[in-house]
């Protein structure tokens, strides 16, 4: 199996999903070889990566790719890849690995899965799982054209831990092609607030808050992990917060990947607004509250205490990625 | 041969309604009938997706649609709020007099505006003292060489306060009873037309509704809708046309009350189990199925004889349906909110609202009491 | 300017996924099939461009059986001038359905190509890239801006990748626009328009037409339905540890974070 793993980096700094690929790939008994694309200066990133084991770290260099592009990833990896006898080429399921991935297997007129969650590598070939129709079912994909290509969903393996090898690093010019579509202008992000029904996060508060500014202890969470903050009836009709937070029969119906409900009882008014939530965190001091009958995870705990402690590991997992 | 189903561009059209009344209609449905105030932006925008005045003819530039076509549409407005329903309703109502009885240049000066730009148009036949008994009204047009001078009252006028165009029946002669009426179309700008309060109804509260009172209102002879005389039979075939997309609203009401029961039923938990486990509750969402179910079929079978010209047997069955589709969404809106139990009394849930808003279905366009009277006329005919 | 639009029918998002018995598919009898809510941000910026532009055609293309003429009429409705079914009825994997799409955009000489980021059914947001690089024009995803050039012969689409920031990209046209929601609000299709739908003629094209052979790349098999939702864990322990648990059990186990 001759695999490829194609690494990502930001500002110097190797994005996480890279050494999760690493350590399922190692995991499943094969070193993949793993490329980094840039204009140069990847050392420190390359010698990290090989420490963790891969066969080689390869660094494919050109001016043209200090900036992302689509084409220049693209027509950079098939120019290389090509002469490789690559058997598989993967790399994370992120905002740019969902963009240049396809265009590569185009190249290869080969097979591609996306987002795969599972990986298995048994002999020579590489079969995957893949979570389609919005996560309701999934499906295992075997690729019946070389390179098989893929993309693997960030947060779902453990990094490559360090096992103090010394892959070598080599480096090579990257042959970008003809590079049509730029990137004119880069806007850094003003901060946002996370409207309630688009978020893949939610952190609710209910009566317990006891008042306005105790919000401000689910805000500094919410602003951790870019979640949004909603309110309980009881709350906002208390006057602790606006009715635009409100989550529940009379509020906004929300259906985000996580909802933490803080010392909300779960009435059924409020489980009418926030019970299609993939994952549900209950946090109370009632351990009868019915809310803990529809979540997933429970914490029976004062929620002035169990909170700031979350907002730390948050951050403490924030700066792991 | 029986066909049971939609074609495609019928479909198209019932997916596309119900797609407008999920995303406008039923998110804004209890501000309006909190606050009485008149939806207008909403009934534009349903203008503007050509689902108003439906029934004028392709000749005219309009779609041309038949009654089928509008039940299907009134079904999935009543489904989000019958007020709106009615609003939009109502321009049918009034303009269905001068398609069918009024001339073609009469159409097109009168019927034509409402094409080009969404104007609203209200139906005047009932008084303070004539409701069921219509025949009796009193509102009085004077014939006065090229024009008419009306005087007199109208009540329960839908979409009064808000009408560019009133349609208005008016008696020549009372000693000639019925066949003294005529049929006028009004322009709502005239002098001497003095609107009401809107009333403070029970349900459909974001239907504007209001009496209107005719103080030696002028209308020019050419606005006078077929023959003098003709009016009582031109207001009953107008209503003939009518009954079935109003009965079709009710479906859409009994529906919705029915499905945010099933929903509800499912969710509830009481003696450790879901309510929806209950054969009591399980029994009441199946005879709200057969209710709903049947109302939707006799309406189907109406629309189908009206647009099929047999318009005999389409009067009978539009009786059936408006009888049935409106006292069985009273039933079945009363049942939603005796699953909902006390979050059903409560504004929180929108229950309360349908079986406030489904009582009118009993009483507008005819009472159920009129339309057994309909249907025992016909069942004991010679 | 010769917009397209690539469009998919796809099972409605409110529809129960079951698996069939022989695990190679979910169970598509009873379905109701929609257009992919992403194309659907994509037809209204096509229609948005033309009308931007004052100038132009809006076509919608999508390949599968009878059914999906279903999707095309609705795009024609919405105010699509013109629709192509590329009919086939065997089961295609995306590549070649990106295949058939990237020789119609080529014999027809389209020039803006929009489709949605991706289709809520495979959810591998992919046939843009399959199709640019077919065609061999740039191209762009998880569009929420486009600006076409005055000289109408490039454009710029912006992005927003991981921690909200915005790239602008520059390309040339012709191109291929992936949009994500929130480009724009799709319009509805008007009775007026789904009239006329009725009526419009489709041009059918089958594989064999377009000269695209070759099988699939891929085979799917082994659907799985996820586990059923366990009951809740209350987790134990004084609070440091309960958040510590929580926070471990949220990223490795549930992988929310």
């Amino acid at each position: 199996m001759s695999v490829f793993l194609v690494g990502e980096h930001k500002e110097g700094q190797l994005k996480r999903v890279t050494l999760e690929i690493l350590g399922e790939l190692l995991k499943q008994g094969t070193t993949p070889t793993v490329v980094l694309l840039g204009k140069g200066g990847m050392d420190s990133i390359a010698a990290d990566i090989a420490k963790k084991g891969p066969t080689k770290v390869v660094c494919l260099e050109n001016a043209a790719l200090e900036t992302y592009s689509t084409e220049g990833y693209a027509n950079s990896l098939y120019a290389f890849l090509s002469k490789q006898g690559a058997t598989a080429v993967v790399a994370g399921a992120t905002s740019q690995g969902k963009d240049f991935m396809p265009r590569l297997a185009a190249k290869f007129q080969s097979g591609f899965a996306a987002d795969c969650t599972e990986i298995k590598v048994v002999g020579d070939k590489v079969t995957v799982r893949r979570p389609v129709y919005a996560g309701k079912c999934t499906k295992a994909v075997e690729f019946l054209k070389s390179p098989a290509v893929f993309t693997v969903r960030p947060n779902v393996f453990p990094p490559a831990p360090d096992k103090g090898a010394s892959a070598a690093v080599e480096k090579a010019a990257a042959e970008v092609g003809n590079i049509r579509a730029k990137i004119a202008q880069v806007i850094a992000s003003t901060v946002k607030k996370v409207e309630l029904t688009e978020a893949d996060v939610i952190i609710s508060g209910g009566r317990s808050l006891k008042n306005a500014e105790n919000f401000k202890i689910l805000q500094d969470c919410a602003n951790v992990i870019g979640a949004a903050v909603g309110a309980s009836r009881a709350a906002v009709d208390a006057g602790y917060a606006p009715h635009d937070m409100q989550v529940g029969q009379t509020g906004k119906t929300v259906s985000p990947k996580l909802y933490i409900a803080c010392g909300i009882s779960g009435a059924i008014q409020h489980l009418a607004g926030m019970r299609t939530s993939k994952v549900i965190v209950a946090i109370n001091k009632d351990p009868e509250a019915p809310i803990f009958q529809k979540a997933d995870y429970g914490i029976v705990g004062d929620l002035f205490e169990v909170v700031p402690l979350l907002t730390e590991e948050l951050k403490k997992l924030k700066a792991q990625s | 041969m029986i066909e049971f189903s939609l074609s495609d561009e019928q479909k198209a059209l019932k997916e596309m309604v119900r797609r407008f009344v999920e995303k406008e209609v039923i998110p804004n449905a209890a501000r309006f009938d909190e606050s009485g105030e008149f939806p207008k932006e909403i009934i534009n925008h349903a203008w503007e997706l050509g689902i108003m005045n439906t029934a004028i003819p392709q000749k005219f530039g309009g779609l041309g649609l038949g009654v089928l076509d509008e039940v299907i549409i009134n079904e999935e407005l009543g489904a989000g709020c019958l007020g709106i329903t009615t609003s939009i309703m109502v321009n049918n109502l009034a303009l269905y007099p001068i398609l069918l009885g009024g001339t073609d240049e009469q159409i097109k000066d009168l019927v034509l505006p409402f094409l080009e730009s969404p104007k609203l148009a209200a139906f005047c036949l009932s008084e303070p003292g004539s409701g069921s008994d219509a025949g009796s009204l009193s509102t009085h047009a004077e014939d006065k060489g090229d024009h008419y001078v009306l005087n007199g009252s109208k009540m329960w006028i839908s979409n009064g306060g808000v009408a560019d165009l009133f349609t208005v029946f008016a008696t020549a002669d009372k000693s000639l009873k019925t066949k003294g009426i005529l049929c006028l179309a009004v322009d709502a700008k005239s002098p001497g037309i003095h609107l009401g309060k809107p009333e403070n109804k029970m349900g459909q509260r974001s239907s504007d509704t209001r009496s209107i009172t005719f103080e030696g209102v002028k209308v020019p002879k050419k606005n006078l809708i077929a023959k003098p005389g003709e009016g009582f039979r031109l207001a009953l075939k107008t209503l003939d046309h009518t009954r079935t997309p109003t009965a079709s609203a009710a479906v859409g009401g009994a529906r919705a009350a029915m499905n945010h029961s099933i929903k509800y039923a499912k969710e509830r938990k009481q003696f450790n189990q879901a309510i929806a486990s209950f054969q009591a509750i399980q029994f009441m969402l199946a005879d709200m199925a057969t209710k709903v179910e049947s109302g939707r079929l006799l309406c189907y079978q109406a629309a189908w004889n009206l647009d099929n010209g047999n318009h005999d047997i389409a009067r009978y069955y539009s009786a059936l349906a408006k009888r049935l589709s409106a006292d069985m969404a009273m039933e079945v809106a009363t049942d939603a909110v005796q699953i909902f139990g006390g979050y059903g009394y409560t504004k929180e849930y929108p229950v309360e609202k349908i079986m406030r808003d489904v009582k009118l279905m009993q009483i507008y366009e005819g009472t159920s009491q009129v339309q057994r009277v309909v249907i025992a006329r016909y069942l004991l005919q010679d | 300017m010769n917009i397209f639009v690539m469009l998919k029918q796809v099972p409605d998002t409110e529809t129960k996924i079951k698996v069939t018995a022989d695990k190679s598919n979910i169970e598509k009898n009873d379905i109701k099939w929609i257009i992919n809510p992403y194309d659907e941000f994509a037809i209204e910026e096509a229609l948005k461009t033309k009308e931007r532009l004052k100038e132009g055609t809006v076509t919608a293309v999508t390949v599968g059986p009878d059914r999906t003429v279903e999707a095309l009429r609705t795009a024609v409705a919405m105010g699509a001038d013109n629709a192509i079914h590329v009919k086939t009825d065997d089961v295609v994997d995306t590549f070649q359905v990106a295949k058939a799409l990237s020789e119609v955009l080529k014999k027809e000489s389209a020039q803006i190509v929009f489709t949605g980021k991706q289709a809520i059914d495979d959810d591998q947001a992919a046939t843009f890239g399959f199709v640019s690089e077919l065609v061999d024009w740039p191209s762009a995803s998880v569009i929420v801006k486009v600006e076409i050039a005055p000289d109408k012969k490039s454009l710029k689409a912006e992005r927003d990748v991981e921690g909200g920031t915005r790239h602008i990209i520059e390309m040339p046209i012709p191109c291929v626009l992936a949009v994500d929601k929130g480009i724009n609000t799709p319009r509805y299709a008007s009775l007026p328009g789904i009239m006329k739908a009725k009526k419009k003629e489709i041009k059918v094209y089958s594989f064999a037409d377009l000269g695209v052979t070759g099988g699939p790349t891929v085979k799917e098999s082994d659907y799985q339905l996820p586990p059923e939702r366990s009951a809740g864990k209350k987790i134990t322990g004084d609070a440091a540890t309960q958040v510590k648990e929580l926070v471990r059990m949220l990223r490795e186990e549930a992988k929310v974070i």
